[in-house]
């Protein structure tokens, strides 16, 4: 039976709401199957605004890997922000997607991306909306299988009580996998019903239904062990990892809005997975191992990405750029082949090295040089073993030497506060090294007219990481600490107005702590903090902290736990951890030595250029590293074609006037 | 020290080209600055030779005019380009209607042949299309307007809340007839009231949402469901041949570049 839009109620809406133009899809290479067309029906939610969603990457490729597949559909869904959710409310209007602008309730499946765990709330409203009940253990045969993934989904504790399940690391094969199961049981006719259904996707090992596993706990409030509770049902899920990317580069064709969004270019994802090692990170940890995409794939992405969207600016993503094998070969090739055309590269993440300004130079030969990014994450020496950031500070002095020397004018300079055993001390090392960079930038800029700004936010402690047993910073410290570190920047006479200071405060990261290494206790927080009006919680004029922490009093009212227990407590080596049934590949036992090292300032090399030092995830996934040099020194492309090629007046000289 | 941009080897506007485009169905949503993006996003993707600024970001240059409001549709939008090589407009206009969304229709594109072309567009013509409300009733309250002077109504600028009067550029306003219609554009369930709009441009310009404003104070007419307005026409203020000698009628403002 069609599912038939609900654009015409939408539409009387749309005059009466903010940016209404977020809700009416239409987006170049957006595509809308036919409903009959196909048996399975995907609805992909990124829980956030519109024009935070719909750049997202991950939504992106699985929107196209769907949408190829001949027996399935993909569609997208964005939270709606509270204007329209109330207006919707009152007039019976459900949560939609911009594609069809159909109701996500009549779905098969619902994907929802989360890369923070502040879209929880959004995902509550989402179901609400949709008239999905809140609960998983509440839904029957007509709603949406509700699936998490993205980065938050390697603990989905928090939200066990409102997802059916969860997929672990890459989705592009996994999507496929669960759409075949999906596709049998219904042309099988659903026997068993959503039970049979579950089954069958946790049996293979690689998605989570959390009403699959029993937690038990300890009387002091930790767990005692996590067990699934049906035959066939695997102890740990394992996450995927997609080998090969060149045989996936997606998105083909993306997404391109009308409205604005907070990222006004394309991306070109240039490898996957990171041993850099950082201990604070958990996308380097769990995105393991290195997975490059060649040289003349990325390439081909660029230009037939370029091709297809119109956009000005293409951003080649990774979670280090600078660190791909071939990395010089592809900003040289792609700054020659795109000279003179108006058409701007970035490395939007960069490391501290003189290395990386070359590359950032190339990639700017003609355009603006405005402002370079680092991230020395931790600010005092000693802080950046601890964390195996290994930076020196002649490294970042001399890299920003380089980049002022090279004529860029403003320096960024990403820190964290909270990092563990660091000091007041090792913060305010932040404003030296500040001072040190506005000095040198002036000596070899030789004008004052230059800048460095520092930015800073609340480490968050995170699972599958070696600080996932770390002891989180109380709100009151981290913010007397930032508090310190603006006095002693605003103190500098000499070199304090050159220096920009800005900070995210606490409380926030409180409410993220809790989430990320949440157990399936906190849900009800979750849904309390909801119920009272909590939305869109990684918006500063939105968030509530108090709000939170009301809720937290009332659902933590009857189990020995709350939420400093989840956030400024440091666990044992022992204390079985809410995600440990979640197999990121990593061996715990691995990851508690790299906790230890770090508390004796013990750094750990790249597995890239040194031997393997058995993390586990190779010899768990059955994976390995991909990564060249495969020797390729050009390119190769196709020469562009020449503008106005088809549009021009004449063939032959007679130009009328 | 004041930083000089690049001087760069920039290609010579040898042609402008003016075009007409609508803006329709749901892509009515769709603010000048949604357009705009879009706009020069479709011109690199079909390869337009644009020619672009100086400075530290170079930009095409490309001349907006007067865009309907975010939310109104239209069939009268202009838009000025300037590109580097001679092209065939009625190519032009294929190749970028087909790169636009389906909803941003090129209709038209000639090549600028004579100036003064933001002094042309002297007036708009609009239809309002009010659901919910009876013919009868809006005639009646388009009488109250009409009789007025002056009708002052606020609105929220980037300056502030500004009061100007609604009444004085509107030079024609009546409600279509309803000989073939009784309910106008509705259903017997849902009658609709079409209103036809002619408002001279000044300076702030009054939109078809405070001609909607000035009938609620003049003859308390609220519609109970947002309105739909489009605008039809944009040009030179003439007298329409059926109505006698008063400057009502708009015709078409790239008349004096066809010739």
């Amino acid at each position: 039976m069609p599912v038939e839009s609900v654009f015409s109620q939408l539409e009387a809406l749309l005059p009466l709401v903010n940016k209404p133009v977020q809700y009416v899809g239409g987006e170049l290479n957006a595509v809308t199957k036919p409903w009959d067309s196909v048996s399975v029906h995907w609805a992909l939610m990124y829980p956030d605004a519109y024009e935070v969603g719909v750049p997202n990457q991950g939504v992106q490729i699985l929107y196209e890997v769907i949408n190829e597949h001949p027996d399935a559909l993909a569609e997208r869904t964005y939270a709606v922000w509270p204007d329209l959710e109330k207006l919707m409310r009152e007039r019976g209007v459900p949560q939609f997607t911009v594609d069809g602008h159909r109701p996500v309730g009549a779905f098969d499946l619902l994907g929802m991306s989360f890369s923070t765990e502040l879209g929880y709330t959004n995902m509550l409203t989402a179901l609400d909306l949709a008239g999905i009940p809140l609960h998983a253990r509440d839904r029957d045969e007509s709603h949406p299988i509700v699936l998490a993934g993205g980065h938050a989904a390697f603990n989905p504790e928090a939200i066990a009580d409102f997802v059916d399940a969860a997929v672990l690391g890459d989705g592009e094969q996994a999507v496929l996998a669960i759409t075949e199961i999906m596709r049998a049981w219904k042309s099988e006719g659903r026997p068993g019903g959503r039970e049979e259904l579950l089954l069958r996707l946790a049996r293979t090992g690689g998605v989570y239904v959390p009403s699959f596993y029993d937690v038990d706990y300890l009387p002091d409030g930790r767990i005692q062990r996590v067990a699934p509770n049906r035959p066939g049902v695997p102890w740990r899920v394992s996450k995927h990892t997609v080998m090969n990317l060149d045989e996936w580069p997606y998105p083909k064709a993306p997404i391109v809005p009308l409205a604005e969004s907070v990222h006004e270019r394309m991306s070109v994802e240039i490898f996957r997975g990171c041993t850099r090692g950082c201990r604070f990170c958990q996308a380097g940890m769990i995105t393991r191992p290195v997975r490059e995409r060649s040289a003349r794939v990325v390439a081909e992405m660029v230009d037939n990405g370029l091709a297809k969207t119109g956009y000005e600016e293409v951003g080649l993503l990774s979670l280090s750029s600078a660190d791909h094998s071939e990395i010089a070969v592809i900003a040289k090739g792609l700054a020659d082949r795109y000279e003179g055309t108006e058409t701007g590269l970035s490395l939007p993440s960069t490391r501290v090295d003189a290395f990386n300004i070359e590359l950032a130079n190339e990639l700017t030969r003609n355009g603006r040089r405005s402002g370079l990014t680092f991230a020395p994450e931790g600010g005092s020496e000693r802080m950046r073993k601890v964390i195996n950031k290994m930076v020196t500070e002649e490294d970042l002095i001399r890299t920003v030497a380089t980049a002022y020397g090279n004529g860029w004018r403003q320096v960024k300079l990403y820190f964290m506060c909270g990092l563990p055993t660091e000091t007041d001390d090792d913060v305010l090392q932040i404003a030296e090294l500040a001072s040190r960079v506005i000095e040198t930038g002036r000596k070899v800029s030789g004008t004052k007219d230059i800048r460095c700004t520092v930015s800073i936010g609340g480490f968050v402690p995170k699972p599958h990481t070696p600080f996932q047993w770390a002891a989180q910073l109380d709100h009151e410290t981290t913010d007397a600490r930032l508090r310190k570190l603006r006095d002693a920047i605003r103190a500098d006479r000499k070199y304090g107005k050159s220096i920009g200071f800005r900070y995210h405060d606490g409380k926030p990261g409180i409410v993220e702590g809790l989430l990320s290494r949440g157990d399936r206790r906190v849900g009800a927080v979750i849904e309390q903090v909801w119920r009272g009006g909590a939305r869109f919680d990684g918006w500063s004029e939105h968030f509530s902290y108090d709000a939170w922490m009301a809720a937290a009093e009332l659902a933590f009212a009857d189990v020995p736990v709350d939420v400093d227990w989840f956030t400024i407590r440091e666990r044992e080596q022992t204390e079985v951890l809410p995600w440990d049934h979640l197999d990121s590949g990593l061996d715990k036992d691995w990851l508690w030595e790299d906790w230890q090292d770090s508390l004796s300032d013990v750094e750990v090399e790249d597995c890239r250029w040194t031997p393997c030092f058995d993390c586990g995830v190779c010899d768990q996934m059955g994976t390995q590293i991909q990564v060249g040099p495969t020797g390729v020194t050009l390119l190769g492309m196709p020469a562009l074609p020449v503008r106005g090629e088809g549009l021009l007046a004449v063939a032959s000289g007679s130009v009328e006037g | 020290m004041a930083r000089q941009a690049p001087i760069r080897d920039v290609a010579p506007t040898v042609q402008r080209l003016r075009l007409r485009y609508a803006k329709r169905g749901r892509l009515r949503f769709t603010s000048t600055r949604d357009f705009q993006r879009a706009l020069e996003r479709a011109l690199r993707r079909t390869g337009v030779p644009m020619a672009y600024s100086q400075g530290f970001n170079p930009h095409p240059r490309i001349s907006y005019t007067n865009a309907a409001p975010t939310g109104t549709a239209s069939e009268a939008e202009y838009v000025e380009l300037a590109v580097t090589s001679v092209l065939d407009p009625e190519l032009l206009r294929e190749a970028l209607d087909a790169a636009l969304p389906p909803g941003l229709d090129v209709l038209e594109v000639v090549e600028v042949c004579a100036p003064d072309f933001a002094e042309r567009l002297q007036a708009s013509v609009w239809t309002l299309e009010l659901f919910g409300v009876e013919p009868e009733t809006a005639r009646a309250a388009v009488a109250s307007f009409l009789a007025a002077e002056t009708i002052d109504v606020q609105r929220l600028m980037k300056t502030g809340m500004r009061t100007f009067d609604a009444r004085g550029p509107v030079v024609r306003l009546e409600v279509r007839s309803d000989a073939d219609a009784p309910t106008g554009g509705g259903t017997p369930d849902q009658p609709c009231a079409i209103l036809d709009l002619v408002v001279r441009h000044v300076t702030p310009s009054v939109r078809p949402d405070d001609v909607l404003a000035a009938l609620r104070l003049v003859a308390d007419l609220v519609p109970p469901v947002p309105s739909r307005v489009t605008r039809l026409a944009q040009g030179p203020l003439v007298a329409d041949v059926s109505s006698g000698a008063a400057m009502d009628a708009v015709t078409d403002p790239l008349a004096p570049d066809r010739s």
